[in-house]
């Protein structure tokens, strides 16, 4: 017995629509099935998992994790759409979390409204520029981006080590390795802060979302990120240049990753520490293709992957699980979406043992012939 | 001198990790398959490993544990890519991140647990001469398999039908299908032969290069695996050049560290990955070269007609 797939004539709405929520249902199902493996009650487990959607200041919580996702995920789309391979966000959204800071942690007395909107135009040109350089490498020395961006996350990790242990270090803050509290001016205001803390970082992710999906359906430069991705051939005879589109993918990535990096640091964690992510670059990928690469998607997709961490470390209070779990389920559900994306342009055929001779042999013959 | 020995010593241990995974890529892409979960593997492997040298107390059956695992986890890749058709590059990455969350979640409980370690070779008389009989006679036994792999890798991608039959499909898929080759068969064998290589390159972590468990112990290696085999330009022999450059690198940071070298720890610490980064730009800079040495077919999805 064996699949077999068989090309659609053209690619399947029906299936465009529902595979997200096939990979869903059957991520819950293998999560079902590990609970089970390692002795405890699925149901119970699964019902753990979800249970912080039940109150108001989990769904803060919710809000906050996911903003950087969304964020992250929206410029990732970019890139993946005209097929880019910026992997290193998680590097861009450090970099964007350090050059944000540079000014509430060395100016830590000035005190201004304007000290937020700069913090944030810092941290999207740290990013960016610090997106750059695998694109540089790409587009000058035809350097591997999927290696390049990844090598560059180890070193913006060490970048901050060192900072937030050496010079930016608090000097009142009795040895620990992070640098001083900001002050008021330099943290992003909480949505409705009577229920919980969610800032408005949420509300930057929901608009770059919509700005994006603008740009991607109605503007000509979205029509030439889908073209070089499709099919560069097809784009240089229109007049597109290779080299600009891998720029203008990893800067604009690089950007809006390094405005969830800055909304972070200002808005939850509100100064630099030697870990400033849970590794949202990363889940960020799930997240842009969960959403089927479409921003509206991926903000749902965003809310999704959101609920992995925070469920994880339901999981790890409750059931006293690893709260590894919730990485799993984020690796499992982005399998599922790939497989199941594999519906939208072909059939799967299942051929049995039995029919298999009889549907082998004229094809055969005809290689015979040939 | 007793210093010198001693630090070419763990070059051999930092590199033999490095060129096993390396090489059971090359073997992989040279198939035409991009297998970019190499990380996820080797922490698969070092998990496994670990845990089962730790419960049967032999490092030998550790390894092998480390192997199976190892390829039975990249057929999950290999099912996707090849059966599913999907997406190599976002398939690549799912197994990694997934190989990360699962390696956690199943060594949590072996964290900070002594392992078993597996003993260097001794052979009296020639293990003692002086500087070169440590360093020839006196490795462990991973470090000598690496070497015959390489060897093994080599004479079987260039001295035999099916290994020129494994190069053709990696340059030309349409063509070898065409011929009656099972291009998805021989992929699968691949595929589990690049996971078995993982397998082994991770429990030799958790089992001879640091004999203990720890998350994310992988540390980037899968990827700078990755990094060399297009350093290599897909040669099994340059492979081995590469990645003991790398091990060099990689301890001489260490000691570097350890000497009190003027410089922040964290900049040693990144020495690998910018030199990573030097090595592919000044690789890559030809880009005729570079074109003509990738399997053509690298990374593309291959339904077969019928």
């Amino acid at each position: 017995m064996r699949l077999e797939l068989v090309k659609r004539p053209q690619r399947s709405m029906l299936f465009s629509a529902l595979s997200p929520f096939i990979a869903f249902v059957l991520t819950a199902a293998a999560g079902a099935i590990m609970f089970a493996l390692l002795g405890y009650n699925p149901v119970k487990a699964l019902g753990t998992y979800i249970s912080p959607l039940t109150e108001v200041w989990q769904l803060h919580e919710l809000a906050i994790k996911a903003a950087p996702l969304i964020l992250i995920a929206v410029g990732l789309s970019v890139c993946y759409r005209a097929n880019i391979w910026n992997i290193g966000a998680e590097g861009q959204f450090i970099i964007g979390g350090v050059v944000g800071s540079i000014v509430p942690v060395l100016y830590p007395t000035y005190e201004s409204w304007l000290l937020l909107p700069l913090m944030m135009v810092m941290g999207m040109i740290g990013g960016a520029a610090y997106a750059s350089i695998p694109a540089l490498l790409k587009v000058r020395f035809n350097t591997n981006e999927i290696l390049t961006s990844l090598m560059l996350v180890y070193i913006a990790e060490n970048v901050l080590d060192w900072l937030v242990r050496g010079p930016w270090r608090d000097p009142n803050g009795y040895n620990f390795p992070q640098t001083a509290q900001f002050n008021d001016y330099a943290i992003l205001p909480a949505i409705a802060s009577s229920s919980g803390r969610a800032h408005i970082g949420f509300i930057f992710a929901l608009v770059a979302a919509v700005l994006m999906w603008f740009l991607m359906k109605r503007m000509l430069k979205g029509f030439e990120v889908r073209v070089m991705g499709a099919s560069p051939r097809a784009g240089r005879f229109a007049g597109f240049s290779h080299g600009k589109m891998v720029f203008f993918a990893f800067m604009v990535s690089g950007a809006l990753t390094g405005l969830a990096g800055i909304s972070e640091v200002s808005g939850t964690i509100n100064q630099l520490q030697p870990v400033i992510s849970p590794g949202y670059g990363f889940t960020a990928i799930i997240v842009a293709f969960l959403g089927r690469l479409n921003p509206l998607g991926i903000v749902a997709a965003g809310l999704v992957l959101a609920l992995t961490y925070l469920g994880g470390e339901a999981v790890q209070t409750a059931l006293g699980l690893s709260d590894k779990v919730a990485r799993v389920f984020q690796g499992m559900l982005l399998f599922f979406v790939l497989g199941c994306d594999t519906l939208i342009h072909y059939r799967i055929r299942l051929i049995g043992a039995k029919a298999e001779p009889a549907a082998a042999q004229p094809a055969a013959r005809l290689e015979e012939a040939h | 001198m007793e210093i010198l020995v001693a630090i070419l010593l763990t070059v051999a241990t930092a590199a033999t990790p490095l060129l096993i995974a390396a090489i059971g890529e090359l073997v992989v892409e040279r198939s035409g398959v991009l297998n970019l979960g190499v990380e996820g593997m080797i922490i698969m492997g070092a998990v496994s490993g670990f845990i089962a040298g730790y419960v049967t107390g032999s490092p030998w059956l550790g390894l092998l544990a480390a192997i199976v695992v190892g390829a039975l986890f990249s057929l999950l890749f290999g099912f996707m890519v090849l059966t599913l058709a999907t997406n190599q590059v976002a398939t690549g990455l799912s197994l990694t991140l997934l190989g990360l969350g699962l390696s956690g979640m199943i060594g949590a409980k072996f964290v900070g647990v002594p392992g078993p370690k597996l003993s260097n070779l001794y052979i009296p008389g020639l293990t003692d001469l002086p500087v070169v009989g440590r360093l020839v006679f006196g490795q462990d036994p991973v470090v000598y398999l690496s070497i015959a792999l390489t060897f093994g890798v080599g004479w079987f991608l260039f001295r035999t039908r099916t290994g020129l039959t494994l190069r053709a499909i990696g340059d030309s898929h349409g063509s070898a299908h065409a011929l009656g080759i099972s291009v998805v068969g021989y992929r699968y064998l691949a595929v589990m032969f690049g996971g078995a290589c993982s397998g082994l390159a991770g429990g030799y972590l958790s089992l001879v290069y640091t004999p203990q468990w720890t998350e994310n112990m992988s540390a980037g290696r899968g990827w700078i695996a990755l990094a060399l085999v297009v350093f290599a330009s897909w040669r099994p022999w340059r492979v081995l050049g590469g990645a003991y450059i790398f091990g060099a690198v990689w301890i001489g940071q260490l000691h570097a560290q350890a000497f009190g070298i003027p410089v922040p720890g964290q900049v040693l610490a990144a020495a690998p990955y910018a030199a990573t980064i030097l090595v592919l730009v000044l690789i890559s800079r030809n880009k005729r070269l570079t074109m003509m040495n990738t399997p053509a077919s690298l990374g593309q999805p291959f339904v077969p007609d019928r």
